[in-house]
């Protein structure tokens, strides 16, 4: 039984995101945790903007937060989002990896060391190799891995590395993972 | 990921938990209450850079020999700052703190976590514009003596001054960042004049006591690398060094939410997160 998705994504990333999100309806068991290169601008717009759209509540995680169904959250801009062993979340603003802080290995390899099996990781269109080395560490706790099929996505370099790193279970077009994730989780 | 601890994280939290009593015991840092998910990426990153395979091989070396002891810590301190980090957050001070700051004859400033002592330059260079730095002492602190030697020498790198001179305008600086520094080669050293008022020390929040009575605590992204229990009691500290009526500023995404002392402060600004300690 998976008990959280987590899913990097940057260039395009938002795109693809307004197409998974609003399929997650409220009945959809597990939390969902982001992160979204946006650069040290500010989230309020898109994350406003998601909430609008989407049955499940959309907010920025904040320090201490325990982890909750019911919800997506986004790591908030200059700051590296950590999933603690008590499924709460914690922050840091230590130096940029892979230039990026947030930083998608920083989540993916906190939320494995705390999920272990549980977890489901997804790799989504951008164009950096962020991400891959935390996929690795999904795969490695037992965990279910996903990677966009970089031929659809917006920017292939993401996923690419992506599945450089990790022979991933599914591989799939941005418009068949929502469903993916219902059949993984129900 | 350490191929040692392949999924073994029980033992992985085992080892953890034994480096840091050791620590504590040997050279009195406490390190046994920080997030978990922060500590064990620094130690594993470390023993990886040296080479090491377990913790346990690293606790061995930690204890034996101070000088690789300090080492690790500078590995286990962030010292990510940068001068007028968060614009804004100086733009609510000057609006909303420094008209009270004015009614004050002497004033006294604790910088906690101060690390290299960009903000708090940041922080002298606002006072000063506003007439205020005579008038007060700045308390600048931090726990790893290695930080406060570069902060005490005002020195830092040409090659971040850009950066800086945009953040300090978009923080309602009135005048140019240059106008407080001169540069030499490939460095550029701040004026004397902000550090007259400014006293740099050794003292750890998470060991240490109630440093001094202040009217102003400023403590921005340290709190985040704690857990719970110890950001309580580190609030906690803060509110007994606080006149009535001081304030307390955090990073932007600290929060005194989910903590103990939520009810013992006003609100000044949410975004910025700057908090006036209640009266009663």
């Amino acid at each position: 039984m998976y008990r959280a998705v987590v899913i990097g994504t940057s260039y395009g990333g938002l795109e693809a995101l307004n197409t998974i999100l609003p399929e997650l309806k409220k009945d959809f068991p597990i939390p969902v945790i982001i992160v979204l290169h946006v650069g040290e601008h500010s989230n309020d717009f898109f994350i406003n903007h998601l909430n609008d759209i989407c049955e499940l509540g959309v907010k920025e995680a904040e320090a201490n937060e325990p982890i909750l169904p019911g919800f997506v959250y986004f790591a908030p801009p200059g700051y590296h989002l950590q999933v603690e062993d008590n499924f709460s979340f914690s922050l840091s603003a230590e130096k940029k990896l892979n230039f990026s802080r947030p930083s998608i290995d920083i989540l993916f390899e906190t939320a494995a060391w705390a999920y272990k099996d549980q977890l489901i990781g997804i790799v989504l269109t951008g164009a950096n190799s962020d991400g891959a080395n935390g996929l690795k560490t999904i795969k490695e706790f037992g965990g279910m891995t996903i990677v966009q099929n970089p031929c659809h996505a917006t920017s292939p370099i993401m996923p690419r590395f992506a599945l450089k790193a990790v022979k991933p279970e599914i591989r799939l077009n941005i418009e068949d993972i929502a469903a993916q994730l219902y059949k993984l989780v129900l | 990921m350490n191929n040692y601890y392949d999924l073994n994280t029980e033992l992985l939290a085992i080892e953890l938990k034994l480096l840091f009593e050791g620590i504590y015991l040997k050279y009195g840092y406490d390190f046994r209450n920080y997030s978990k998910a922060h500590v064990r990426r620094r130690v594993l990153n470390f023993i990886g850079m040296k080479d090491l395979q377990t913790i346990s091989d690293l606790q061995n070396k930690v204890l034996r020999d101070p000088e690789f002891f300090r080492e690790f810590l500078d590995e286990l301190s962030i010292n990510v700052t940068e001068m007028f980090r968060d614009p804004d957050f100086y733009l609510s001070f000057r609006e909303n703190i420094v008209p009270k700051l004015k009614t004050y004859t002497f004033f006294k400033i604790w910088h906690a976590g101060c690390a290299t002592g960009e903000e708090v330059y940041s922080l002298a260079i606002l006072l000063h514009e506003e007439g205020l730095l005579d008038r007060c002492q700045i308390y600048a602190t931090d726990f790893n003596r290695k930080v406060l030697k570069i902060a005490k020498e005002a020195v830092y790198q040409k090659s971040d001054m850009q950066q800086y001179e945009n953040n300090y305008q978009r923080s309602g600086g009135k005048r140019k960042l240059t106008d407080y520094y001169s540069s030499m080669y490939g460095s550029v050293m701040f004026d004397k004049m902000l550090s007259n008022r400014i006293v740099f020390s050794d003292h750890n929040l998470v060991t240490d006591s109630v440093f001094a009575e202040v009217n102003l605590i400023l403590c921005r992204n340290v709190l985040i690398y704690f857990e719970k229990q110890l950001q309580d009691k580190v609030l906690n500290l803060f509110h007994e060094s606080l006149t009535p009526s001081g304030v307390l500023c955090l990073g932007t995404k600290e929060s005194l939410r989910f903590t103990s002392i939520e009810d013992k402060f006003d609100i000044i600004d949410q975004r910025q997160k700057i908090f006036k300690k209640k009266i009663i």
